[in-house]
């Protein structure tokens, strides 16, 4: 005969589970109910954002809701030679009504992305279009001559196109040609990947230099006696407290040939008048700058872990047998790297993001590819570009983050 | 446009939004900021606001039309006068951001000569925009500083490493410094434009820009070239002619300009689209483009007056009777012996293609 468990039961009869799941619940629901404002925040102001944005890269429809019917007879057009006066009535009578709506501009600055010189073609056929009359293939060639070249209809088919991977592609050196697909950009107009690698390589050495020159004083922050700690901890914070704009600048007064550092190198006699260093304006000025701003976010996280490590485990080590740098690499080192882990990932992750600091003292050799999108966010307004060059970033920082998480261990980052 | 697009602009402009609202003016006017908004708010703002007993709000920017895009977009518009490039006008007319200004409701010059054959020709070629003032893209040099050269008279000597070594400040933008490489190279101005629209011309542009590559400091905000010039990191720097002058006028630097080969351009007001002050932003756009208020800005920067019956207005430094300033402007018959217009039309069909070029040169 089997075993019937009776469930245990409340005083008033109900299960407990049941009842314990019910006082829990309502305390769960008050839990989430505090970290719904800040839930909603984030959602509101980083999610929905960066999803509309990404969205952006290969979503573009300024030609289609200007110039619906256009690009509907362009769908059946072939691509292969000139269309046929369907197409050119169609654009005609578009033109003609968005001249007088305003509009052809919009569309005008979309094409030209596409295809240079387009702009000038619109808008000067839209002026001459509210006149026109059949056939409209004739008058419309008359107009502009760029409307009889094949490629320009292609480009305008292109652009027709409501989702499009041309931006994508566009990010990544590529341009995208009507029924050929991709086609690599020649040798000297590529740039991008270029950047997107530069990025990388500044923010790594970004990071290596924070590490490097961060740790022995997060050590010192650690085992100093209180007293004079503090004020270490002050002079890390304090450069942390000023403007980055002040602190960029004031790199540029010490880097510059005519700067602090070149003239005490021309006085000590290391290098002579007329050959100072170039310090800044080029990648060294980027890397000097960003590694002094970032530096606080590599001290604090390793600070903050040292400061939990006793004492006793290197000095057992020590008398146990253990020479200094066995001791600290086996046994010191070891139980830094959640603080290192935090501090590397946070720095790097910053300084890929870095645009003012590379647009002061970058010059040419020193450009990120942030600088880039802050281009086309602020003055090219192709903001479909920037949208693709912001999205391979993502992804990228999320492919390296999965990577760390692999080799690391998410876990073992501590923050604070 | 499309729901996700409105939602980044939205979200975008929150902050915006949050301090717009907070505190409003009767209007609200964007410009440069430094020497060239205080000319601005000496010229117009004041005495429009003595004559209106409205108030203004003075805001400055950096250029470009991403602000502006954003306002628009999302309905939340808190500027309503934008000074801007002649470029950003059109490209921004193009793309709905501003309100179209009828050009025959403009004060005639006090001669009774109609607006629109006051200003000077060309200017009114943006329906959204009035123009205000001309200003220019000169080289400029150190005379206080012993060299062992002497005085560079042409724009060819810019890019002659030889006669003159040394680090040079360029511009970071194709716009300008490409024209500058084709008058360098023997190109005379009426054929510049000509000359860069063909795949040989603007070749000939980066191959005479590759010779001083090695040499250029790249500038892009219009403070930082009178700095580079004044702290020995460059022997020449290209610059806007009111931002020398202004170290010249008001920091007594011993900077010369060098007008050959120079680019001369304008900047404009506009109304942003979807103001809620639209009847005070006409009023404050026609009374200081009007003769009189153009005059009396040019007494406080070295911007030419984008109306011909304000030359012979234009007076002394304000600060310093000795300064003619006639003699610093753009437009006065020295600077323009050898001298480009910009050729805004040009640039607003081909800087997307060119500026890539650009880039992609730079970082190759």
């Amino acid at each position: 005969m089997p075993n019937v468990v009776e469930p245990i039961t409340a005083a008033d009869g109900t299960p407990l589970k049941k009842k314990l799941a019910r006082a829990l619940f309502r305390s769960k629901l008050r839990a989430a109910g505090l970290v719904l404002p800040l839930f909603a925040f984030i959602i509101a102001t980083f999610v929905v954002p960066i999803f509309a944005l990404m969205l952006q890269g290969v979503h573009n429809d300024t030609f289609y809701t200007y110039m619906p019917r256009t690009a509907e007879v362009l769908n059946d057009w072939d691509g292969e030679s000139l269309p046929g006066e369907l197409v050119f009535a169609t654009l005609a009578a578009e033109l003609a009504k968005g001249k007088k709506e305003r509009t052809v501009g919009k569309v005008a600055t979309r094409v030209n992305r596409q295809y240079s010189g387009a702009r000038s073609t619109f808008t000067k056929t839209a002026r001459k279009a509210v006149k026109m009359e059949a056939p409209f293939k004739e008058a419309i060639l008359k107009a502009d001559k760029k409307w009889k070249r094949v490629e320009f209809w292609q480009a305008i088919k292109l652009t027709s196109e409501t989702w499009t991977p041309a931006f994508y592609g566009a990010a990544l050196d590529y341009e995208l040609k009507l029924n050929e697909g991709f086609e690599r950009k020649v040798e000297k107009e590529r740039i991008h990947v270029k950047l997107f690698w530069r990025t990388l390589v500044i923010s790594a050495v970004v990071m290596g230099c924070c590490l490097l020159l961060g740790y022995p004083v997060a050590y010192l922050l650690a085992t100093l006696p209180l007293k004079t700690s503090n004020l270490l901890m002050i002079l890390v914070l304090l450069p942390f407290w000023t403007s980055l704009l002040v602190r960029t600048t004031a790199w540029i007064a010490i880097l510059q040939s005519q700067g602090v550092v070149n003239d005490i190198l021309v006085w000590v006699g290391v290098t002579s008048d007329d050959s100072r260093f170039s310090l800044i304006y080029n990648m060294t000025g980027t890397v000097v700058a960003m590694t002094h701003i970032l530096l606080p976010f590599m001290v604090l996280p390793l600070y903050s872990v040292m400061k939990t490590i006793p004492p006793a485990y290197v000095r057992a080590a020590r008398s146990l047998g253990a020479t200094p740098t066995l001791a600290f690499l086996r046994i010191y080192l070891p139980q830094t790297v959640p603080g290192i882990g935090a501090g590397g990932l946070l720095v790097f992750i910053l300084a890929i993001g870095y645009y003012i600091t590379p647009a002061l003292v970058g010059g040419q050799s020193g450009v990120l590819i942030s600088n880039m999108i802050a281009f086309h966010m602020k003055s090219s307004l192709n903001w479909s570009l920037a949208a693709a060059l912001g999205g391979i970033l993502l992804a990228g920082v999320l492919l390296l983050y999965w990577a760390y998480d692999r080799v690391v261990g998410i876990d073992n980052v501590k923050l604070g | 446009m499309s729901l996700n697009y409105k939602t980044i602009v939205a979200a975008a402009t929150f902050a915006g939004l949050l301090s717009s609202n907070a505190y409003a003016g009767d209007l609200t006017v964007v410009s440069w900021g430094g020497a060239y908004t205080k000319s601005q708010v000496e010229g117009y703002h004041k005495p429009w606001m003595a004559k209106t007993g409205k108030s203004i709000i003075s805001e400055d920017y950096t250029g470009g039309l991403a602000e502006i895009k954003a306002q628009v977009e999302s309905g939340n518009v808190s500027w309503d006068v934008v000074d801007l490039e002649l470029s950003d006008a059109i490209r921004g007319c193009d793309e709905g951001l501003f309100e179209v200004i009828d050009h025959s409701s403009l004060p005639p010059a006090p001669d009774g000569t109609p607006a629109t054959e006051d200003f000077i020709d060309g200017s009114l070629s943006s329906e959204c925009a009035v123009p205000n003032i001309v200003w220019s893209s000169i080289y400029v040099y150190d005379s206080s500083k012993v060299r062992n050269w002497n005085a560079p008279k042409t724009m060819a000597d810019f890019f002659n490493t030889e006669a003159f070594p040394g680090k040079r400040g360029m511009r970071k933008n194709p716009r300008v410094t490409l024209e500058f490489a084709l008058i360098a190279d023997g190109v005379p101005t009426s054929e510049v434009y000509e000359t860069l629209g063909t795949e040989e011309g603007l070749a000939r542009a980066f191959a005479k820009l590759d010779t001083i590559k090695d040499d250029v400091i790249w500038w892009e905000a219009g403070a930082q070239p009178p700095q580079l010039l004044a702290d020995g990191e460059v022997i020449f720097t290209t610059a806007w002619n009111g931002r020398v002058f202004n170290a010249v006028a008001a920091e007594d630097k011993s900077f010369e300009m060098v007008w050959d080969g120079q680019i001369y351009d304008l900047d404009l007001y506009a109304i942003v689209k979807g103001t809620k002050n639209l009847e005070n932003a006409l009023d404050f756009v026609k009374f200081a483009t009007a003769t009189e208020q153009l005059a009396a800005q040019a007494s406080w920067i070295s911007y030419g007056p984008a109306r011909k019956s304000s030359a012979p207005l234009i007076g002394t430094y304000h600060d310093n009777p000795d300064i003619q300033m006639l003699d610093h402007m753009p437009t006065s018959p020295a600077a323009l012996t050898n001298a480009l217009a910009n050729d805004f039309m040009f640039w607003a069909d081909n800087f997307d293609e060119i500026n890539e070029k650009f880039n992609a040169w730079l970082a190759g």
